[in-house]
């Protein structure tokens, strides 16, 4: 300890010292830093962005009356903003799209981890994930042209060309990657032991999948679930297309319906005048979306990072 | 030698170790998570043979030579639409790349995992990759159309989505840098290169495969993207090609949308022989980063 | 005891592996004669040397002098720290988060710790070759060339290229091959061509961690030759599991083992240390006798 801080024993100077300043290496890691920190302004930005003109828009519309009333009527010459008739439509679409995604997707990532031979695997799982790769307005399109027509409508003859029913469904098989794919990830972190525990004392494979990788992987898998949700919540082409764009405050799948996002879409690409309170209500309704999302995001990290601690 | 298995010691008569076959029970559970994972890709093949039959009769050459047209269905292509993605999707690159490889760079080379910052910087990333699409468009049109005046442009579209794929350019450039073993940036600094000679003549060479392939996949899913453009003046009739950046412009996805929205028949099939090119483009891009990895796997 | 003593003992049994009880006159007979101590020049002083990862202290207390052109082996059994002190010579204990050196560890009088050192610099002067070979995924030229260009040295490559290879006892092999990938080469090639590109820029000391750990007998024999050759330019500290190679190549011989602490706890400590000869034929220290007789490790 003493020799810490006698730079040197012998005289004169430390031949090992810096001889010249690299300035350069310095330069380097500031811009590297500046690199890292453009993803923390995007965020900034984003908040921002939807933060300022949505103050704006509750100056003159109250925070209540946009969380509780009923009707969404924006474009009318006596407008009103009750973002529930939106959040009904969200509402109505994910759970369709979750219904559908959750038993598909972690089917699929029970097969993949504990059933598919390492060959077959290696074919299913990147076919799988083509269907995450395909851009969302290409499900819009098939939902609306194939799915409403050739399967609900001789199912539901009554049902609106425009329906909350196709797109929840498509938005389901679209989210099947994202829930597979995490949900296999967390299962293949449950240590072997576990497995071979369980097959010491007798399980068949069945009961070794369903009472011991998915407990143990239970937090990767509810990871998986809300982010998957948080995606379909988000998702924007395929209920623009499919689902209309008419608010509409009902659960009945079968009749169009708007969702927060497709009110996004629709008033942000017509030409609203900057400023007026209706193009401020795009931004309230974006803050409403990010901070739904956000949320959520937040949970499924945490939720990841502790099967990560659990197994690591 | 008898093949007969003989019992090897006297064993209680009543042990059988024959399997009883599986139980039904198990047999149908498996038969039902096979099911799962084969809607999906059913999904997929249907979607697949539907675009394709239906969009059939347009899949020529008026597809790319020809600009869109709102009376003539028969005449309209999407021409525009094609160099507009083109263009996009130059800016995104020209943007995401750069920011993206240095983020990276400092995330795996550069911070100490204790450093708040570095951690704070992931959770942040973790979370905008996640962030629906469409708030992108906002902070696109609120910052750059509008605070910088960019107004709904190529390079507005271009600065948008390279934020919206920055996420994903970052994640797969992280794991290529992760994949060159540490031996060999110890061998650079103990010859007594700096950290960035280091990371700049070894680590980042040794990783360009992967970083290449995970910037096709991140450019890959701007291309696909409509969502924030329809924010950013995409949806506007466009029939002309962009001449830079400061020029209006359509793309691919939003001609597609902008055709699903018309009544009439022959643009339903104008829409699905657009979709077919795209997904063709989309197809050839991951090809290639699928190339890429197998061309240049376990060189060490 | 008597065995190990006696000269005229039969020949060591070309058994490589440290298992076991062995002989190992015979091979110390090919060994190198150490130079005394009045006349040694010190190139790494020791005094009080700890180095702690985190809470955790890797190695205590050591104290030792290094000379100039000798070949130092480090022996003992793992996990006694040796490497990690080996490390903390050219500073690459710093890669490691929490990594810290308490004590003095002076290079010709210079603490290679002093807040003004510049690890860059101590590493030019003190290379490094490892266990692994770990060739640069670039062809055999730019390997060797790698060092002097990074460190801007103003130099006729090609004729640098060419010494450092001869040096290294791989010319011959790859004069015709300059351009290829270093990876075509076998494992033995690839470390005399890290050992090659270690000395294009020219240090004065090479740290070598197990340079044999994964080559065969032959490519081992190889790498022994030429540090014995090298050692006439070059001070050399060796780590090694292999104690016949220590009694082969070594001047010095420094034997560490792990102590273990009231909570469980190994740290590496420094037992004994001294020529070679002496430490394998006449140890001070039982624990030295007990590791190098086969009885421990």
């Amino acid at each position: 300890m003493s020799g810490q801080s006698a730079s040197s024993v012998a005289g004169g100077l430390n031949p090992l010292r810096q001889t010249k300043p690299r300035y350069g290496e310095a330069v380097i890691r500031g811009v590297l830093t500046l690199a890292a920190a453009v993803s923390l302004f995007t965020t900034f930005g984003i908040v921002i962005s939807v933060l300022i003109p949505s103050l704006e828009f509750f100056a003159e519309i109250s925070i209540l009356e946009f969380l509780f009333t009923t009707t969404w009527t924006p474009l009318f010459a006596n407008p009103q903003y009750g973002v529930l008739p939106l959040i009904t439509g969200t509402l109505v679409i994910t759970v369709i799209a979750v219904l559908v995604a959750i038993p598909l997707g972690l089917g699929s990532a029970i097969y993949l981890s504990e059933y598919a031979s390492p060959g077959a695997r290696k074919v299913l799982k990147p076919t799988l994930e083509v269907l995450a790769g395909i851009p969302t307005v290409v499900f819009g399109f098939f939902a609306l042209e194939f799915i409403t027509q050739y399967v609900l409508k001789p199912i539901f003859p009554s049902i609106q060309v425009f329906n909350a029913l196709s797109a929840g469904l498509v938005m389901g098989i679209m989210i099947i990657p994202t829930i597979a794919s995490l949900s296999e990830d967390a299962m293949a972190a449950v240590p072997s032991g576990l497995r071979d525990g369980a097959y010491a004392l007798g399980a068949t494979k069945r009961q070794t999948a369903l009472r011991v990788v998915v407990p143990a992987a239970l937090s990767g898998i509810v990871a998986a679930f809300v982010l998957g949700i948080s995606r379909a919540i988000g998702e924007t082409m395929i209920v623009t297309i499919a689902a209309g764009l008419q608010p509409n405050m009902t659960l009945n799948p079968l009749q169009g319906m708007q969702t927060m996002t497709s009110y996004i879409a629709a008033a942000g690409s017509g030409d609203v005048p900057t400023g007026s309170i209706e193009y401020k209500s795009i931004f309230a309704v974006g803050l409403l979306l990010f901070a739904i999302t956000f949320v959520m995001n937040m949970i499924s990290i945490r939720l990841v990072r502790k099967y990560r601690q659990a197994y690591q | 030698m008898s093949a007969t298995l003989e019992r090897p010691f006297d064993a209680p008569a009543d042990i059988d170790l024959r399997g009883h076959g599986q139980p039904l029970v198990d047999k149908t559970f498996r038969w039902i998570l096979f099911l799962c994972l084969f809607i999906g890709i059913a999904f997929l093949a249907v979607l697949l043979a539907y675009v394709i039959i239906k969009g059939w009769p347009r899949l020529d050459s008026r597809l790319w030579t020809n600009m869109p047209s709102i009376r003539r269905p028969e005449q309209a292509g999407a021409q525009s639409a094609i160099t507009g993605t083109l263009w996009v999707i130059a800016f995104t690159a020209l943007f995401s790349l750069p920011i993206g490889f240095l983020s990276a760079v400092y995330l795996e080379e550069y911070a100490k995992p204790t450093s708040r910052f570095a951690r704070f910087v992931e959770v942040n990333i973790q979370n905008l990759a996640a962030v629906p699409s469409i708030v992108y468009g906002i902070l696109g049109l609120a910052i750059f159309a509008r605070a910088l005046a960019l107004g709904q442009t190529v390079i507005t579209a271009g600065l948008t989505l390279a934020l919206l794929v920055l996420p994903v350019v970052i994640v797969s450039t992280r794991e290529a840098l992760r994949a060159v073993p540490q031996n060999i940036r110890h061998g650079s600094l103990a010859l007594g290169a700096t950290l960035w000679q280091t990371t700049w003549r070894q680590t980042m060479p040794a990783a360009v495969p992967g970083m290449a392939t995970g910037t096709i996949l991140a450019l890959s899913r701007a291309i696909g993207e409509a969502a924030p453009l329809l924010l950013l003046g995409a949806v506007t009739f466009i029939s002309f090609n962009p001449t830079g950046p400061f020029s209006a412009y359509t793309t691919l996805p939003i001609q597609i949308y902008n055709w699903t929205k018309e009544s009439r028949e022959e643009f339903q099939v104008l829409a699905a022989a657009t979709i077919v090119l795209l997904l063709v483009i989309l197809l050839a891009m991951n090809a290639v980063a699928i190339l890429i990895r197998n061309r240049t796997q376990k060189r060490w | 005891m008597s065995e190990l003593h006696d000269p005229n003992a039969p020949q060591a049994t070309s058994d490589l592996s440290n298992t076991g009880r062995m002989d190992v006159s015979a091979v110390l007979d090919e060994g190198r004669a150490s130079v005394p101590d009045s006349i040694r020049e010190v190139v790494f002083n020791l005094d009080d040397v700890h180095i702690f990862y985190g809470d955790f202290e890797a190695v205590s207390d050591v104290t030792m002098q290094i000379g100039k052109n000798e070949i130092t082996a480090f022996i003992g059994p793992s996990g006694c720290g040796k490497s990690t002190l080996l490390r903390s010579f050219n500073r690459m204990n710093d890669l490691i988060p929490g990594a810290r050196v308490e004590g003095l560890l002076a290079y010709h009088g210079f603490n290679i710790y002093a807040p003004e050192v510049d690890p860059i610099e101590v590493r030019r002067r003190i290379g490094m070759v490892f266990q692994k070979p770990n060739v640069f995924p670039k062809s055999i030229y730019e390997n060797v060339a790698y060092g002097p260009k990074v460190n801007g040295m103003k130099v006729n490559m090609d004729d640098l290229v060419e010494d450092c290879l001869t040096r290294a006892a791989l010319w011959d092999e790859v004069k015709d091959d300059l351009k290829k990938s270093a990876y075509a080469l076998s494992g033995g090639q690839q470390q005399r061509l890290v050992i090659a590109r270690c000395i294009a820029v020219k240090p004065e000391v090479i740290l070598m961690d197990e340079p044999c750990a994964s080559l065969d007998p032959i490519a081992t024999a190889k790498i022994e030759d030429l540090m014995k050759e090298l050692a006439a330019d070059y001070t050399i500290v060796i780590v090694t599991h292999n104690m016949q190679q220590a009694a082969r190549v070594s001047d010095r011989t420094a034997f560490f083992t792990a102590d273990v602490d009231a909570k469980g706890v190994r740290h590496g400590r420094l037992v004994e240390y001294g020529p070679t000869r002496s430490i394998f034929t006449a140890p001070n220290e039982p624990r030295t006798e007990d590791y190098i007789s086969g009885r421990f490790g």
